[in-house]
């Protein structure tokens, strides 16, 4: 600042110097703000979940409705199943489109499919249910399978994105290299192509999980209504962490609420979990590929 | 391995048959997992256009601008919705905006080195928060102070508009725009961040020379720089907003009708749909909740495409990357 001392002794420098200083600070309020929320949110999961938490909560299934005392074992039962079951069909697929775009398709339809990959992401998860919906429960009944197709419909954008981010972002040296030994393309991709992006490749996966493991609106359509215990069968409707929390946040009764509360600490540690190995695994691969 | 497979020839006969299959079956399964993303989205489009037709034939366009929705009369309309899911975005953007605005100016100008990338990652983190979640702290927590303290204090100095007249409640459009105010932040703040990042040093620096403060260089170039991308950003954020069903049923209290009052509870499109589908409605009933889907579904593609072309117009001035989600790692 003291540099300065002597353009500030002018009326209009101090004005401008001083508006500046205005907009600094409320920038710097902004960012806090929103870290703040972060903080606020999280912690008042953790503070008003934490006691309600306990080897009973997430080892027994949810009470009778209307009673209090259960657990939510079904519903984390029932959220591993649909999401792996998701993850088991987007997660290849997902790949598998990187792979066409950045390996086969030619420029133009490389760019139309990432034009419609963005599009399917911007498709409100709620329409994706009723997509579903129609599809598989119409005129049939509710399942965990439908749930989990709706899933994968949610996770296969972001799959493929990010895979194809990480392809991109392969050495084309290597690539060549593999080429000029006369090795064949799939072989390359396979064995060159793959094994380098690996680490990004995991990235969008676990970002895809963390994804839907908190998704609510489709499972709300398809895979809500389910029989009371410990359900294990695909073809029925299961419970799930986020219709337990949806379903017990609209409860007037205060002891739901703070099953609401244990079952979201549950949820929002798996997903902030996911999210931040996912990155540690994008960090690690983008150093790999020398980007 | 390979190098002493070659040399054998049994083994390079075996090999050249294989690449024979391989290389057509990875190109034919990529090609056919791409088509499946394709047929995706059109069978979305198709299903709902079929589950909403019964309604669509029964109401016809002008199903867009009935302010009606009364299942013991069968009359069926989107206007409440249309408008509830209108003014809670419009509200979430004009918050979220400008904050997202400042923060990405914090980010990139301000914040020392070391802290950038944390603050970076933990707003990105916010993102991550399941919307349900959000919902629930919505109801226990911002729904309480939104009607104890927040709406009596905008009514107490503003109270003579009627948006902000009647008594103050925790659920309704204002709560609901809040919470749709902290999931369009992270999203725009990270389009904006990446932007701002690719404004050309030497332009910031001239600006300097000439003796701008750095609010005036903000102003005068990473602003004008980035306006494509700002443009975009915020309409990749009113995307978000119009299409979350979960948190805002949570928060904005399902009535059926059109509320001038933000302190009042109303519904949007997704919530009705979210809040009604799972129940037992009639079949005309359920078609209408299909009919409000696909005038989402509509929106929801058409801001969509907008955002993506200017994002990507504004980028290619500078690079040829497309914006993925890891980028905002």
């Amino acid at each position: 600042m003291t540099e300065h001392a002597l353009l500030l002794d002018h009326g209009n420098l101090k004005r401008r110097n001083r508006f500046n200083r205005v907009v600094e600070a409320s920038a710097t309020v902004a960012a806090f703000l929103a870290v703040a929320v972060l903080v606020i949110v999280v912690g008042s999961v953790f503070l008003r979940g934490i006691g309600a938490l306990s080897w009973h909560f997430l080892t027994t299934p949810t009470a009778l409705f209307g009673e209090s005392g259960g657990g939510i074992s079904n519903a984390i039962v029932g959220t591993s199943m649909i999401v792996g079951i998701a993850a088991l069909m987007a997660i290849p697929v997902g790949i598998l489109v990187a792979i066409y775009t950045t390996e086969f398709a030619p420029g133009r339809v490389a760019h139309s499919i990432g034009f419609v990959l963005d599009v399917l992401n911007g498709v409100p998860t709620i329409i994706t249910g009723i997509f579903v919906y129609g599809l598989l429960v119409a005129g049939h009944k509710q399942s965990g399978f439908a749930g989990a197709i709706a899933l994968a419909i949610v996770m296969l954008p972001i799959v493929a994105r990010t895979s194809q981010e990480v392809l991109t972002l392969v050495p084309g040296t290597l690539k060549e290299a593999s080429h000029a030994l006369g090795i064949a393309r799939w072989r390359t991709v396979t064995w060159v192509t793959i094994p380098t992006a690996a680490g990004g490749l995991v990235t969008g996966a676990l970002l895809g999980v963390a994804r839907v493991a908190g998704e609510t609106a489709p499972l709300l359509l398809v895979s809500s209504i389910f029989a009371p215990g410990l359900l294990t069968e695909p073809g029925e409707a299961l419970a799930s962490i986020p219709i337990f929390i949806f379903q017990a946040s609209e409860s007037p009764r205060p002891e739901a609420h703070t099953e609401a509360w244990a079952a979201a600490l549950v949820l929002i540690a798996i997903v902030l979990l996911l999210n931040v190995v996912a990155r540690a695994f994008y960090a690690r691969s983008r150093k790999r590929m020398g980007a | 391995m390979e190098a002493g497979a070659l040399e054998n020839p049994v083994l390079r006969a075996r090999r050249n048959r294989a690449d024979r299959i391989g290389d057509p079956l990875l190109r034919g399964l990529s090609g056919l997992a791409a088509a499946i993303a394709v047929l995706a989205i059109a069978g979305i489009v198709y299903e709902v256009v079929r589950e909403a037709w019964p309604a669509i034939s029964e109401f016809g366009v002008g199903f867009v601008t009935t302010n009606d929705w009364n299942p013991v009369t069968k009359h069926f309309g989107a206007a409440p919705f249309l408008y509830g899911t209108v003014v809670t975005s419009a509200i979430a953007l004009l918050l979220a905006t400008p904050i997202s605005l400042a923060i990405s100016v914090y980010l990139t100008e301000l914040a020392p080195a070391r802290i950038r990338r944390p603050v970076a990652t933990l707003i990105d983190l916010l993102a991550a928060i399941p919307t349900v979640i959000l919902g629930l702290w919505g109801i226990l927590v911002l729904g309480p102070v939104m009607r104890e303290t927040v709406e009596p204090a905008l009514q107490s100095v503003l109270g003579f508009l009627p948006i902000f007249g009647g008594d103050p409640s925790a659920f309704g459009y204002l709560t609901a725009a809040l919470i749709l105010t902290i999931m369009a932040i992270p999203i725009i703040t990270s389009v904006t961040r990446e932007v701002f990042e690719t404004v050309p040093g030497d332009l910031k620096e001239a600006s300097y020379a000439l003796g701008a403060t750095r609010w005036e260089m903000v102003r005068q170039v990473v602003l004008p720089y980035s306006r494509a991308g700002i443009v975009g950003a915020t309409i990749l954020g009113l995307g978000r907003a119009i299409g979350e069903a979960i948190a805002v049923a949570q928060v904005i209290g399902g009535a059926t009708g059109i509320d001038v009052s933000l302190f009042h509870t109303g519904g949007t499109l997704a919530a009705q749909i979210a809040s009604q589908f799972a129940g037992t409605p009639s079949e005309l009933q359920r078609a209408s909740l299909v009919y409000l889907g696909l005038i989402l579904l509509a929106f929801a593609v058409i801001v969509n495409v907008i955002a993506r072309v200017i994002v990507a117009r504004g980028r290619l001035k500078d690079t040829f990357a497309t914006p993925t989600e890891a980028e905002a790692l």
